[in-house]
């Protein structure tokens, strides 16, 4: 039974204007238990409104998302989410930021401050327990919203392009760091990126999705071996040839998306 | 995972800083900070004096006739007289402790109400759409009126003058706790619920720190409100306060005594105003040092 499995799902919302604008549509995606896939397309073509159908954040409005073969009903808490944006606490130091999981989850105090120790030495943030989100740096917060999703050891995990607002560095040595994450409880991952070397970097699977209303394209299998050190594996002449193969699925995506929204910038000046 | 680019250095530096100063050079701007505040307070004071002293000059060259507006010198002598010799109505401290006692009592149950009930009705709809009406309503009423009725109903005693402090506060309070209660970051309360919080967790440990930045910022409005209240109610009618004091002296056409009255709530308003930014430094200890609010007017 698959992990992730999404029926023809179609999510509209409603406008201001009283319409309703479809963000995915027909979309049909599975996802095994154990794997890593990651999710491609041009911005607004629907890959965060997959994740919140896929969480129980939202419904579909058509088909079916479900999840260990169960429809998802409400917010499932075996799902770990990580945000694009910064979503960890403001005013909670990192000790309780990554303790606020198990405490939620029934945990006594001690408990849960023992295992968040646990997991901020796995994140690398021995020694900042004490500190607030803001006196840390992108990186760091980051590894806090990570160590506070596995510290629950989600069965899935979806992270919404998690380390878009990170420099290119940054980005590579936490992309390893993940796949060393990852590779400790195995959940099924969807990992929502507009960045192609990211997701063929890290996945098992790439789906490349249209340009909105999103659906699927197209799915490639990639077989680099593991364990992967991202900084290095864009030199694979396999990950070259792979890039090429799905660059070339997506370039007309993106095309569309970004000529669409020049044709609207263009009307409204 | 830790040779990252973002190192911090042990001594606390902040992370996004790797070179930061170090902090024995980190005195010296202190130091000229402290310098600079000094040299400021005395040139406020220097102001203060120099309005005062022009005040009592214009007085005394007979261009400010003293029995309208008062003098420098007579509200001084004023003060001195209440603080030996006590008022009209018993001792200086009475009266002060009797309008700090009903403005306390107003600004507290005032806050904890307008707290409550904005959070509540920010976060359940059907709540709000069926009261918002009646809060507007409500709202637009010229609150200072319902004094008259709140002496009538609950007398001369501290009863209606805490109403009335209550009726102040609670909607100032009121309209930031909801908004602020609205205002929520949805991705903080998206992550809080696949976490595991229940809705009431969600709420107190979501909703409430993060509307509690709009909630203070009304605070330091609303003991001034929950005050005016109290003096107000004692104007309207009560056997002891400031409020009486200075009605009193209205009646007596002692200009000196009504600008002493308002020395003595000046004062107590600002000792409240510096308390809550000190409330508000602790609560919003989380925030970067920059945001911290009243700090930008102390
Ligand atoms: N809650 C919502 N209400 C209305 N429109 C929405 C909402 N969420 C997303 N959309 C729209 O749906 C489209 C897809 O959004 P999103 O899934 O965030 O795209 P992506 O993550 O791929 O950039 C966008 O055009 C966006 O404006
Ligand atoms: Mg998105």
């Amino acid at each position: 039974m698959a992990a992730i499995e999404l029926r023809n799902v179609t999510k509209k919302f409603a406008t201001a204007d009283g319409g309703t604008y479809t963000a995915i549509e027909d979309l049909s995606l599975t996802v095994e238990d154990g794997q890593f896939c990651a999710v491609v397309g041009p911005t607004g073509c629907g890959k965060s409104t997959t994740l919140t159908l896929v969480s129980g954040l939202e419904r579909p409005s058509r088909g079916e998302a479900l999840v260990h073969g169960e429809p998802v009903r409400g917010i499932d808490t075996g799902t770990g989410f990580v945000f694009q944006q910064d979503a960890v606490f403001p005013w909670r130091t990192v000790l309780d930021n990554v303790a606020a999981g198990p405490l939620y989850r029934g945990r006594s105090r001690a408990e849960a401050a023992a295992l968040a120790r646990d997991w901020l030495r796995r994140v690398g943030l021995s020694g900042f327990e004490d500190r607030y989100p803001h006196q840390l740096s992108g990186g760091m917060r980051k590894r806090v919203a990570l160590a506070q999703s596995l510290i629950n050891q989600p069965r899935i995990l979806l992270m919404d392009e998690p380390f878009s607002a990170l420099d290119v560095q940054t980005r590579a040595i936490m992309s390893t760091e993940l796949l060393h994450l990852w590779d400790q409880t195995r959940p099924a991952v969807v990992f929502v990126t507009h960045d192609l070397e990211e997701a063929i970097a890290l996945a098992d699977k790439v789906v490349v999705l249209t340009a909105g209303p999103g659906t699927v394209k197209a799915e490639f299998e990639i077989d680099l071996p593991r364990p992967r050190v991202v900084q290095e594996i864009r030199l694979d002449p396999r990950f070259t040839r792979l890039y090429g193969e799905i660059w070339e699925a997506l370039r007309a995506e993106v095309a569309e998306a970004y000529a669409r929204t020049t044709r609207v910038a263009g009307v409204a000046s | 995972m830790i040779d990252t680019p973002t190192r911090v250095q042990p001594d606390g530096a902040v992370a996004s800083a790797p070179g930061a100063v170090p902090t024995p050079r980190a005195a010296s701007p202190r130091r000229r900070a402290n310098r600079r505040r000094l040299g400021l307070a005395g040139v406020r004071l220097a102001v203060v004096v120099a309005l005062l002293a022009a005040w009592q000059l214009c007085v005394n060259a007979k261009i400010v006739d003293p029995f309208f507006w008062g003098e420098p010198r007579g509200v001084w002598a004023d003060l001195q007289d209440w603080v030996t010799v006590g008022t009209s109505q018993g001792s200086l401290g009475d009266q002060i402790l009797v309008t700090l006692e009903e403005a306390v009592l107003g600004f507290v149950i005032g806050s904890i109400l307008g707290i409550v009930f904005g959070i509540a009705l920010g976060r359940i709809h059907l709540l709000s759409e069926i009261f918002a009406p009646f809060l507007k309503a409500a709202n637009s009423i010229p609150r200072i009126i319902l004094g008259s009725i709140f002496t009538v109903a609950f007398g001369f005693g501290i009863q209606s003058k805490v109403v009335l402090a209550v009726v102040l506060v609670f909607f100032g309070v009121f309209f930031n706790a909801f908004q602020g209660a609205r205002e929520v970051d949805r991705n903080l309360i998206a992550n809080a619920r696949l976490l595991g919080a229940s809705r009431w967790r969600v709420t107190r440990d979501v909703v409430l720190p993060s509307a509690f930045t709009w909630i203070l910022a009304s605070l330091h409005i609303s003991f001034g409100f929950a005050l005016i209240g109290a003096l107000v109610g004692e104007i309207l009618g009560a056997n002891q306060g400031l409020g009486l004091l200075i009605r009193s002296s209205q009646n007596n056409f002692d200009m000196n005594g009504v600008l002493a009255g308002m020395v003595l709530v000046a004062v107590i308003a600002l000792t409240a105003e510096s308390l809550i930014t000190l409330l508000e430094r602790r609560l919003l200890r989380w925030r970067p040092p920059q945001t911290h609010g009243g700090a930008a007017i102390e």
